[in-house]
C-alpha cells in the first residue's frame, strides 16, 4: 500500500476532526496511507511575509524534513497548513538566504534544502489516484447533486508557488465533484477570499465576503458548497442565515466511496 | 616589422571625458612598430580622415590602428580614408574605446588604462595583419517575401515596380493577412478591405509578382545576393488552373463544422473553403482534417458538383526551389492566447471577447452579419466595457513587457464605431495610460470623448465577474477619483497583446536572422538600420520587427523594399575576405568543421599530398571561400588546429589576448 | 540617512518589493476584496513607500483590513506585490513594544464555540510579534 506522510494541523485534531477522519477513510479506501508524521507542531496558519523570518518558518521545515527522512511525500489537508508549508519549501528550494539561516536554526545532520514533494490531499487524488480512477472506486455516486466548489484563496495563490491549479479558473474540484458523481456549478466568486483570519475582529467585512460567494453560487445554481478550508467553512456558515450547506470535501468525497458510515460509528 | 600610425579619437567628449586620450596616444607609441599617434577631436570627420590619409603617406604607415567607437559605426570610414591613401584597407584596426571602455566606466585614471590596453591589443593584431583581398559574388535579381499581408504585398509592390521579379510566400490560402481582417482603419474609418484589396489585386495581376499561398519556405542556403530557398507548396486538392472559383463546392460540402479561421473561431466554414470572399486566389483549399472524402473515403461531393472538374483529391505537397538575392521578412503577428488572464474571464464567458473579434463582429462578412450583439444569446448590448493593456506591459511572466502600441488607437475606433452605429450602447474604456502618439491620432482620441462620449475611466480592471442574469459584472479602478468601480456590462472587449506570429522562430533559424526574447527580429541597428536583420541579405517588413500600425508597417514595408532594391541593382558583391582556410598538412579529415559549418561551405576532397618528402593522398577540408561567412565555427571546432580564418587568425588573436594579459 | 528614508528602506527589505516596478495601473485596488474597508487604497501604499511617507502608512487602518489573500499579488502585472508591502508595514507596526493589534485580554469575548483553532493563530500571527 502506497504510503504518504501526512500533516493534519491543529484544527484538524479539534475544529476540524471529520476533514482528517474522512480523508484517513478514504485514503484507505482508495489503497493509500497516511502516516501521521510525529511530534509536529503548528504550521502557524499564515505564511510569514516577511523575507526577514525566519523562527516563524521551522515547524514546516520540521515537518518537510521528516517525510525527507522517511523518503515520503508530505500530504497536507487543510488549505492553510497546505499553503504555508509549501511556501517555506519553496523558500528553502529557491532563497538561498532563508535556506541558510534555518539550517543553521535546525542543526540537522544533512541539511534541508526543499527536497521534499508537497502535495494536497486533492493533487493526491487527481496526480496519483487518478480522477479515472477514483470514479471507478465509488460506490456510492452523488448523482443528481449540484455542488459548488469553494477554494479559497489559500490553495490557488500566488500560482507560481502553490502550482495547484489556474490560480483564475481552477477546476480540481469540479473534476472531483464530476468523478464522485455530482454535477460541479461554476461560479465565479469560488476564488475570492472568504475573509479569513478578519473575521475575529471585523466579523460584518467577513459577511459581506461570503455573502458574495454564497450568492454568485446560489445564483449559478449550487445546492451545496464544498471547502478543504476550515476556516473557509466557519466563515461560510456564519455569514448568512439559512445559507448553502457547507461540507468538507473528504465528507463526500468518504460517502461516495460508502466509508461514510464506519467514520460516523468510531 | 610594420609602421603603425594610432589614431585617438575624442568623441566631442563622450571618450575624452572618460579617456585621458593624449595619454592613450603617448602610451601608444611606445609598443613596438608604432611610428605615429595623435588625438584628434572627431576622427571620423573630413578632417580627421585627412588626418589619417596625410599620415599614411608622409610616415609610409603599413598599419593603422583607430581608437574610437565601435566598428560597427566607423570601420568601414576609416578603412576607406586607407585606401584613399594607398593602404589596404584590411590592414586597420578598430580599438573600441567608447562602448567598450569611455561609455561604461566612471574613474579616468581606470578608463584612460583600459583604452590603453585596447589598443595595445589592436596594435598587436596590426602586427600580424596582411593584405586582405574580397573576393566577388554574383546577384540573383529575384526577391523572396515571406508573408503576404499588407507588409509583404507593399514590400512585394515597390520592388516589382522597380524592375525585379519578387515571389511571395504565403502560409494561408489568400493573401490579406491580419489587415484582411480589420473592419475598419484608425485614424481616417475607412474601410479595411476598400483600401487593401486593391493592393492585393494589384500584386496579384503584376507581371513580375508570383504569389504562392498555402506554402511555407522549408529550407533556407546560400548567402547575400545568392540564396537558394525550398518552399512547401501544400497541396490544396484543388487544381489552380481549372478552377474557376464559383464557390458551388463550398455551398454543397456536407461537412460545415469547422472553426473559421478568419473569423477567429467565431463561426464555422466549409470543409473546402476560402478565407473570405475577396480572397486572391479565389481558388479553395480542402482541410484534410475536417473533409469527410479524406476521413473516412466516401463522400466527393464537391468533385461532382465542380463543372470544372478541378477537384484532386491525389494531389501532393509540391517542393520548388528557387534561387533568390534578397529575403524579406513580414510575417506579422497574431494576438497571444489569453489562457494566463482569465480573471478576465475570456475562457468563462462568450461575451467577454478580444478587440480582433469584434472587428469580426463589427464586419459585414463576419459571424453576426456586422450586427453588434452578444455572442452568448444573440441580444444587442446596452453597456460595452472595454479593457486596455490586456496582456501588454507584463513584466511578470504571464504576458508581454511591452506595449503593443497599437490597442489605444483601435480601442478609440470601436469606441467611437459604437457610439455612432448604436448611440443608445454606453461604452466604457479602463486604461492605464492613453498613448496616441501620431498624425491626427490623438485628435482622434479625443474625438471618441468630446464628440461621442466614450467614457474613460484611468485605471485597470481587476476581474470581470459574469453574473446569473448573464450580464458581466466589471470590477475596476477609477484612480482619478480613487473608487473600485463595479459596473455591469452585456459585452467586454479586451485589448489583448499582440506577438510575433509564433512560426517566426523556425523561418529566422532557417535565415540566421536574430531574434530578441520576445520573438521580434533584430534590426541591424536600432535607429539607423531599422529594416535591415544583422544578416545580410534579410530584410524586414512590418510587425514581425516590432509593433507598429497600418500606416507604419507600409512606410517600413516600403523601405525594406528600397533596401532590398539596393541589393538587386548591384551586379556583383564584394565578399568578405575574412574566410576559414585548412592547413592541409594539419588537416586530418576529421569531418567535425563542416559539422559545424552553418553555411556549407566546408566540403571534403581526396587530394595528394607532400608531407616532409612523404607523399600520399589525404581526405582533405576545402573551403568554399564564396560560401563562407567567416564566422569562425571551424576554427574553434577543429581538433588539429587546421583551420584558420584570414584576418582573425589564432596567431593574431592570441596576440591579442597577450597584449592585454601581459 | 533620514529617518524616513531609513523606515522606507526597511520596508523595502522586508517585503522584498521594488515599488519602482509600479506603473501605477490600480489593479490591485481594482482587485482587492478588502478596498471600502481600507483608509489608503492597495495602490497607494505603493507610492508612500515610493515617497518615503512611512509615518502615515503606519498609521493606516489599512493595515487592518488586509487579508493577505494575495489576490493583488496574483494579478500584478509588474510583480511589485502590494499584499507584501502591507504585510511589511504592520511588522513594522507589532513589532515595536505593545503596538500588538490583537491585546490577549480582548481574545475571550472574540470566542464562539465553532471558532477554528486556525483563525486565532493566524490572527496572533498577524497581529502580534
Amino acid at each position: 500500500m502506497m504510503k504518504y506522510s501526512y500533516y493534519p494541523g491543529c484544527t484538524l485534531r479539534t475544529k476540524a476532526k471529520d476533514l482528517d477522519a474522512y480523508a484517513r477513510a478514504s485514503a484507505k479506501a482508495l489503497g493509500f496511507e497516511l502516516e501521521e508524521i510525529e511530534n509536529w507542531q503548528c504550521c502557524g496558519g499564515v505564511y510569514p511575509l516577511g523575507s526577514d523570518e525566519i523562527a516563524t518558518k521551522l515547524s514546516s521545515v520540521r515537518a518537510l524534513n521528516e517525510a525527507k527522512e522517511k523518503h515520503q511525500d508530505l500530504v497536507t489537508l487543510c488549505s492553510a497548513c497546505h499553503h504555508v508549508i509549501k511556501r517555506v519549501n519553496d523558500d528553502m528550494q529557491n532563497v538561498e538566504d532563508i535556506r541558510t539561516r534555518a539550517n543553521n536554526y535546525m542543526k540537522l545532520e544533512e541539511p534541508y534544502a526543499g527536497e521534499t514533494t508537497v502535495l494536497h490531499f486533492l493533487e493526491v487524488l487527481r496526480d496519483r489516484v487518478g480522477f479515472d480512477t477514483l470514479k471507478e472506486k465509488v460506490t456510492n455516486p452523488l448523482t443528481g447533486k449540484k455542488i459548488g466548489a469553494y477554494y479559497g484563496c489559500l490553495l490557488l495563490r500566488p500560482g507560481k508557488i502553490l502550482q495547484f491549479d489556474n490560480p483564475e479558473n481552477p477546476k480540481i474540484l469540479e473534476d472531483f465533484i464530476r468523478a464522485i458523481g455530482a454535477e460541479p456549478v461554476i461560479y465565479p466568486y469560488r476564488n475570492e477570499c472568504c475573509g479569513g483570519y478578519i473575521s475575529l475582529k471585523e466579523k460584518d467585512m467577513s459577511k459581506n465576503m461570503c455573502n458574495n460567494i454564497m450568492e454568485s453560487a446560489e445564483g449559478f445554481g449550487a445546492e451545496m458548497l464544498i471547502t478543504a478550508c476550515p476556516l473557509c467553512l466557519y466563515n461560510l456558515n456564519n455569514s448568512v442565515q439559512n445559507g448553502l450547506p457547507v461540507y468538507y470535501f473528504t465528507e463526500l468525497l468518504a460517502e461516495a466511496l460508502g466509508v461514510k458510515e464506519e467514520v460516523a460509528k468510531a | 616589422m610594420q609602421r603603425i600610425g594610432v589614431f585617438v579619437c575624442h568623441c566631442g567628449s563622450n571618450i575624452a571625458a572618460t579617456v585621458d586620450v593624449k595619454k592613450v596616444a603617448e602610451m601608444t607609441l611606445l609598443e613596438p612598430g608604432v611610428v605615429h599617434a595623435e588625438d584628434y577631436q572627431y576622427m571620423c570627420s573630413e578632417a580627421g580622415q585627412e588626418k589619417i590619409i596625410a599620415a599614411i603617406k608622409e610616415k609610409n604607415l603599413t598599419g593603422v590602428v583607430v581608437c574610437s567607437c565601435s566598428p560597427r559605426m566607423h570601420e568601414t570610414t576609416f578603412r576607406k580614408a586607407a585606401e584613399k591613401a594607398g593602404l589596404n584597407p584590411y590592414m586597420v584596426e578598430i580599438a573600441n574605446i567608447r562602448e567598450h571602455c569611455s561609455w561604461i566606466h566612471k574613474d579616468m585614471e581606470e578608463a584612460t588604462e583600459k583604452a590603453v590596453i585596447l589598443a595595445r591589443a589592436a596594435i598587436a593584431k596590426v602586427n600580424l595583419n596582411a593584405p586582405l583581398k574580397p573576393g566577388e559574388s554574383r546577384v540573383t535579381k529575384r526577391a523572396l517575401i515571406i508573408g503576404g499581408g499588407i507588409a509583404g504585398i507593399q514590400t512585394a509592390l515597390d520592388i516589382a515596380d522597380a524592375g525585379y521579379e519578387v515571389d511571395i510566400v504565403e502560409k494561408e490560402p489568400s493573401i490579406g493577412g491580419r489587415m484582411s481582417q480589420l473592419d475598419k482603419t484608425f485614424p481616417t474609418l475607412d474601410c479595411s478591405a476598400c483600401i487593401l484589396t486593391p493592393k492585393m489585386v494589384e500584386a496579384s495581376a503584376h507581371e513580375k509578382i508570383h504569389i504562392h499561398t498555402y506554402s511555407e519556405v522549408e529550407k533556407v542556403s546560400g548567402f547575400v545576393g545568392d540564396f537558394t530557398v525550398d518552399i512547401r507548396k501544400k497541396a490544396r486538392y484543388v487544381d489552380m488552373d481549372k478552377c474557376t472559383g464559383c464557390g458551388v463546392c463550398q455551398e454543397k460540402c456536407p461537412s460545415k463544422k469547422a472553426a473559421s479561421e478568419f473569423n477567429r473561431g467565431l463561426n464555422t466554414r466549409s470543409a473546402i473553403y476560402t478565407p473570405f470572399a475577396q480572397a486572391i486566389p479565389n481558388v479553395p483549399v480542402i482541410d484534410t482534417e475536417n473533409c469527410i472524402k479524406f476521413k473516412t473515403g466516401k463522400c466527393g461531393v464537391c468533385s461532382k458538383v465542380c463543372q470544372a472538374g478541378a477537384i484532386d483529391y491525389t494531389q501532393k505537397d509540391e517542393i520548388i526551389t528557387e534561387k533568390y538575392g534578397a529575403i524579406v521578412v513580414a510575417t506579422g503577428f497574431d494576438t497571444i492566447k489569453l489562457d494566463n488572464y482569465d480573471e478576465y474571464a475570456y475562457n468563462q464567458s462568450k461575451d467577454v471577447i478580444t478587440s480582433l473579434e469584434l472587428e469580426r463582429i463589427m464586419n459585414a462578412a463576419g459571424p453576426t452579419k456586422g450586427h453588434l450583439e452578444r455572442l452568448s444569446d444573440g441580444k444587442a448590448p446596452k453597456e460595452m466595457v472595454f479593457v486596455q493593456c490586456v496582456g501588454s506591459r507584463c513584466s511578470d511572466d504571464r504576458g508581454k513587457p511591452y506595449c503593443s502600441k497599437i490597442c489605444c488607437m483601435y480601442t478609440a475606433k470601436h469606441a467611437m464605431l459604437i457610439r455612432d452605429k448604436y448611440p443608445d450602447v454606453n461604452v466604457t474604456v479602463f486604461y492605464i495610460d492613453v498613448r496616441t502618439p501620431g498624425k491626427n491620432f490623438d485628435e482622434f482620441y479625443r474625438r471618441a470623448v468630446e464628440q461621442y462620449g466614450v467614457n474613460y475611466i484611468k485605471g485597470q480592471v481587476g476581474k470581470v465577474i459574469p453574473q446569473p442574469n448573464g450580464k458581466l459584472l466589471v470590477q475596476g479602478s477609477d484612480l482619478l477619483d480613487n473608487k473600485q468601480i463595479l459596473k455591469e456590462a452585456d459585452m467586454v472587449v479586451l485589448a489583448t497583446a499582440i506577438e510575433p506570429n509564433p512560426g517566426v522562430r523556425k523561418i529566422a533559424t532557417m535565415l540566421t536572422a536574430s531574434i530578441d526574447t520576445n520573438n521580434f527580429l533584430t534590426e541591424a541597428h536600432a535607429k539607423l538600420r531599422p529594416v535591415e536583420s544583422p544578416t545580410a541579405g534579410i530584410f524586414l517588413s512590418g510587425v514581425c520587427q516590432g509593433p507598429k500600425d497600418i500606416p507604419e508597417t507600409v512606410a517600413q514595408a516600403g523601405a525594406a523594399a528600397v533596401k532590398a532594391i539596393g541589393l538587386l541593382a548591384k551586379d556583383k558583391l564584394m565578399t568578405n575576405p575574412c574566410t576559414a582556410q585548412s592547413d592541409e598538412l594539419l588537416c586530418n579529415g576529421c569531418s567535425t568543421c563542416a559539422n559545424v559549418c552553418p553555411y556549407g561551405a566546408i566540403t571534403y576532397e581526396e587530394r595528394q599530398v607532400n608531407d616532409h618528402g612523404i607523399r600520399e593522398t589525404r581526405r582533405l577540408a576545402v573551403v568554399n571561400s564564396a560560401l563562407c561567412q567567416g564566422c569562425g565555427a571551424c576554427t574553434v571546432a577543429c581538433p588539429s588546429g587546421a583551420m584558420d580564418l584570414q584576418g582573425f587568425s589564432n596567431r593574431q588573436i592570441l596576440a591579442e589576448v597577450d597584449a592585454i594579459c601581459q | 540617512m533620514s529617518k524616513e528614508k531609513k523606515q522606507a528602506e526597511l520596508i523595502k527589505e522586508i517585503s522584498g518589493v521594488n515599488p519602482l516596478k509600479c506603473m501605477k495601473c490600480g489593479k490591485c485596488s481594482a482587485t482587492c476584496p478588502a478596498y471600502n474597508e481600507m483608509d489608503i487604497k492597495p495602490h497607494q501604499f505603493v507610492s508612500y513607500v515610493a515617497n518615503e511617507d512611512i509615518e502615515t502608512l503606519v498609521q493606516s487602518k489599512s493595515l487592518w483590513k488586509c487579508l493577505s489573500c494575495f489576490a493583488c499579488v496574483e494579478r500584478c502585472p509588474r510583480d511589485v506585490k502590494p499584499g507584501k508591502l502591507i504585510d511589511a508595514a504592520r511588522q513594522i507596526v507589532v513589532r515595536q513594544k505593545g503596538q500588538n493589534y490583537l491585546k490577549a485580554d480582548e481574545i475571550p469575548e472574540l470566542l464562539d464555540p465553532e471558532l477554528p483553532q486556525q483563525l486565532l493563530v493566524s490572527a496572533f500571527r498577524r497581529y502580534r510579534r
